[in-house]
């Protein structure tokens, strides 16, 4: 039998030359195993969350309260705080989104830049800390109700924080996108600059837009940290604005702690349904971004 | 979208002139509000934590107690420990495996691998802390406990920081969860600084024969170096940052000891645990922790952004 002297088209005899070709691929190799190790966790976290979350999952899941054993004033009270969110956050992100694109090439607008990029990294627990303290100092001031430090409310002042300079980069980068002959074309029409931006520059980057907004959506739905010092949590359903309320990740938080078995099985269905609906949205923007701009692999 | 539509309204009432001018005044002043928004929080924080500042001076940071029963003493040293010593854990196990994963995407991955794969990295970071928790308490924790530590144990045993029993929450399983989610931050930061080399770079070193891995090495990490600096340190200041899955896996314990298999306590996991419980003087130290986590993190970030920014510059610049 003739000895190899090859495998996998690689020579055999180790010399300088084949070392360098061995060497290569084993980089390779570790590089693809370096993919391998990162990817476990997350598969290990849908595989667990679809197994365990389906057996806490039945027909009253969606419907009863936390105080009952399903997760329906989770889902409610998260839907409320991410809709109020979005409802300051889009129309403030989007603004700053709008001069940092169209107004903002100058050491001003850099600086806005650098620094709302700074505040996306800004711990969430120090978030809700500052909410906290915002609506307590105001509290005792008389101006509004101590209520409020637990309530819907201060929640959404704390996801809101949290989303704006998420949504200003976003909005920043879709707008970016759209050619500056698409500008010029309007301007040259005599159409003035700020119609230009709300008639042209913004509906062109319509798609791009909806995809910061949803990735904000899905930023804050996940927070946890500042709520527990906010929104607070409760077992019950949605009973104002300036109540407590209660969402899915402190949901997750209070009965992956709980020493009782069904409680832990319901942390794992509030997980799966939020990691679905994080998945989808993560989907979703993906696929209405490439549909429209082919965000594709710029390989070198 | 509503108010969009709100302003367009009256904007389109009112005289050409004045729009433009309005408009864009409009947008900087709420720019800048934006902005504004981060020293708004340094100092609401530092208001409120006052009395706690001015009780303990500079001292809080030292201080090893933290005693609610009067007269009350408080101090943060287990924590900032904690903190530092989970977040080098993170990025000691972190760091490896994210450049291995920027290099294999921007560098040695067949092309049609590349895009799938940098997709399906970046949804490690759309999975929420809490759920990283909720897994670290169920899988990750008994893992730990019987598998990876008695492993670590009886290789590298002789260490200091093994010694002790195994439990599965402390603070070597709070550096492993750490590690998982700064991975997606630092993979996909050093990826741009990888792809901000020029192409012309890696041919040159592709035209004398190197290899693919060679050319990495020569052509490409030594020019992405600061960016992927800059990436570590954004890596960093997610880890310093992170709440919920620190605080579900890390045993909650608060003292400062030498061994990663005893149970710690960070800086956040700490707030989170007795913000809600605490009297007013403890309220007002655990906001003046919230004011260190903030100015850490602060000064993290700043330097992070100023390095990656000068990276991707000149890579844009040049192109």
């Amino acid at each position: 039998m003739r000895f190899p002297t090859h495998v996998a088209g690689l020579p055999l005899r180790l010399d300088r030359e084949a070392r360098r070709l061995w060497k290569d691929l084993a980089m390779s190799i570790a590089a693809l195993l370096c993919v391998v190790i990162a990817l476990i966790p997350l598969g290990s976290i849908l595989v667990e969350a679809t197994a365990r979350g389906l057996q806490a999952i039945g027909p009253s899941f969606f419907s009863l309260d936390t105080a009952f054993g399903g997760i329906g004033n989770a889902i409610q009270g998260t839907l409320i705080l991410v809709a109020l969110s979005s409802l300051i956050s889009l129309p403030v992100g989007i603004l700053t989104g709008i001069y940092l694109s169209e107004f903002g090439k100058n050491p001003l607008g850099a600086s806005i830049r650098f620094f709302v990029d700074v505040m996306t990294q800004v711990p969430s627990i120090v978030v809700g800390i500052f909410a906290y303290s915002v609506i307590l100092e105001l509290g005792q001031a008389g101006i509004v109700s101590t209520r409020l430090v637990f309530s819907a409310i201060s929640g959404t002042l704390a996801l809101s924080v949290i989303m704006i300079p998420f949504v200003a980069r976003t909005a920043e980068e879709a707008m970016r996108l759209v050619s500056t002959s698409t500008r010029e074309a309007g301007l040259a029409l005599g159409i003035p600059r700020y119609r230009v931006i709300l008639r042209i520059v913004l509906p062109s980057s319509a798609s791009a837009l909806v995809t910061g907004a949803l990735l904000g959506v899905a930023r804050v739905a996940g927070e946890t940290a500042p709520l527990l010092m906010t929104a607070f949590g409760s077992g019950f359903g949605f009973s104002g604005l300036d109540h407590p309320v209660e969402s899915l990740p402190h949901t997750i938080y209070t009965f992956a702690l709980s020493p009782y078995t069904a409680q832990n099985q319901t942390a794992w269905g509030a997980s799966l349904v939020l990691v679905v609906m994080m998945l989808l949205i993560s989907v979703f923007s993906r696929l209405l971004l490439r549909s429209r701009y082919r965000v594709g692999g710029a390989a070198p | 979208m509503l108010s969009l539509r709100i302003v367009r309204r009256i904007a389109r009432g009112l005289p050409r002139s004045l729009g433009d001018p309005l408009f864009k005044g409009l947008s900087a002043v709420v720019a800048i509000g934006v902005v504004a928004l981060l020293g708004i929080i340094t100092l609401v924080l530092a208001f409120a934590a006052e009395p706690s500042i001015r009780r303990f001076g500079p001292s809080f940071l030292a201080g090893g107690v933290w005693n609610p029963v009067p007269p009350e003493v408080f101090g943060a040293a287990p924590f900032v420990y904690g903190t530092l010593v989970t977040s080098a854990l993170a990025l000691l196990i972190g760091v490896p495996i994210s450049l291995g994963i920027a290099i294999f995407l921007s560098e040695l991955a067949p092309a049609w691998l590349r895009i799938p794969l940098t997709y399906i990295v970046e949804l490690l970071a759309a999975v929420p802390s809490v759920v990283y928790g909720l897994w670290g308490i169920f899988v990750l924790d008994p893992t730990m406990r019987s598998v990876i530590e008695p492993a670590v144990q009886a290789t590298l045993g002789f260490l200091p920081i093994f010694q002790g029993t195994p439990i599965g929450s402390d603070k070597f399983a709070a550096g492993v969860i750490l590690a998982v989610m700064v991975v997606p931050t630092i993979s996909a930061v050093s990826r741009e600084a990888l792809l901000a080399v020029l192409a012309n770079q890696r041919e040159a070193a592709l035209s004398l024969g190197a290899t693919r891995w060679e050319t990495t090495r020569l052509a490409v990490l030594r020019y992405a170096r600061a960016g992927i600096f800059g990436a570590i340190i954004l890596g960093l200041g997610r880890a310093v940052g992170e709440t919920m899955a620190v605080t579900m896996m890390i045993g909650n314990r608060n003292a400062i000891s030498v061994s990663l298999f005893d149970q710690g306590q960070t800086i956040a996991s700490w707030i989170a645990n007795n913000f809600t419980e605490a009297g007013p003087l403890e309220l007002s130290a655990l906001i003046e922790l919230g004011l260190v986590l903030m100015l850490m993190s602060l000064l993290i970030n700043v330097f992070a952004r100023l390095m990656v920014r000068r990276v991707l510059r000149r890579g844009e610049g040049a192109a």
